[in-house]
């Protein structure tokens, strides 16, 4: 069977238990999705299934021909599978793939939030905000010696970029299945902004 | 599509409709230790805020010059139930200030003749 699928972000809500507690959940898009190709040890060296996602009517020529007999969709993805024996081209998988209670981990682009400073970025404290400070408050300090060792170590953490990074969520509890309108809904916060493509895998 | 629509939400039967102005009796289930019990919580209501499942109302009640102000989940499964002691006439829909009023001050007109709103809710 294969582990995962690929899904749409819809949003964050809210669940009641009957017990009156509150659990915040992310709303997912999942599937349907379909298999397009399966990689099998003996030509590709591993084993994996490869999914399409949201149906498209304009593709490039080069995709369309990979993707001519199953449909064309914009993402295409692949997933790891415990065995390739139940599952061939042009398969359907489904939102029923996972069961309430059941643990996942979600894959996602996280928002960008462009050239960031360290505080923002990596949690630094900032200088001091009075006692005569100017142009200190968000410096980010040292940044390394002297002349030993005469230069900035490789990784230190600075201000640059931030986000739009491939981020992985591990074990968010499955709350509620919905195969009717395609919805998962999973415990807690998922990267990404609304309408991101993700990818939902069972835990190992 | 929007997250909230995703979740479905029941209607409490025994939580009529009321607004800001009125006045509540607001029947809430609590835990002591292992016993349950339903507390109940009188005053006004002050605001009504968000979107189901999330939708909150506060009451506000001035007891011995303190005021107290709590917010309910209207969606929650804790609420036994909600009875409507009086409505108000207000023109606002967030009635803070009546923070800054006591006593005679704070009163707020009875809607004596049905309105809209309790009309439809008896049929």
């Amino acid at each position: 069977m294969i582990r995962g699928m690929l899904g749409k972000k819809i949003g964050m809500s809210q669940v009641f238990l009957p017990d009156g507690r509150v659990v915040p959940v992310t709303v997912i898009e999942a599937g349907p999705c379909t298999v397009t190709q399966l990689r099998t040890s003996d030509r590709d060296g591993y084993e994996a299934a490869q999914l399409g996602f949201t149906q498209v009517k304009r593709l490039n020529k080069p995709l369309r021909g990979h993707l001519g007999r199953t449909g064309l969709f914009r993402h295409l993805r692949e997933l790891s599978t415990d065995t390739l024996d139940d599952l061939h081209v042009g398969q359907q998988v489904n939102v029923d793939l996972f069961q309430v209670g059941e643990k996942v981990d979600v894959i996602g682009t996280s928002k960008g939030r462009g050239f960031q400073g360290t505080i923002k970025r990596h949690g630094f404290s900032g200088g001091p905000r009075t006692h005569g400070q100017s142009d200190r408050a968000r410096a980010p300090g040292s940044i390394g010696g002297t002349t030993t060792p005469g230069r900035v170590f490789k990784g230190k953490k600075m201000a640059g970029h931030m986000g739009n990074t491939r981020i992985t969520v591990k074990n968010l509890e499955v709350v509620e299945v919905d195969p009717e309108r395609n919805l998962l809904l999973v415990k807690g916060g998922v990267p990404g902004a609304p309408n991101s493509l993700l990818t939902i895998r069972k835990t190992r | 599509m929007e997250a909230h629509s995703a979740i479905s939400v029941t209607a409490n039967p025994q939580v009529p409709e009321f607004g800001p102005g009125d006045t509540v009796r607001v029947n809430f289930r609590i835990r002591e230790g292992e016993r349950e019990r339903v507390q109940a919580f009188q005053g006004v209501v002050i605001k009504k805020q968000g979107r189901a499942p999330g939708t909150t109302f506060t009451v506000r009640r001035v007891t011995y010059n303190i005021g107290i102000e709590r917010t309910f989940p209207i969606y929650s499964p804790l609420l036994e139930s909600v009875e409507v002691v009086r409505r108000g006439i207000v023109r606002r829909a967030k009635l803070y200030y009546l923070r800054g009023l006591s006593g005679r001050a704070a009163r707020i007109k009875e809607r004596r003749q049905p309105g809209r709103r309790s009309q439809a809710s008896s049929q």
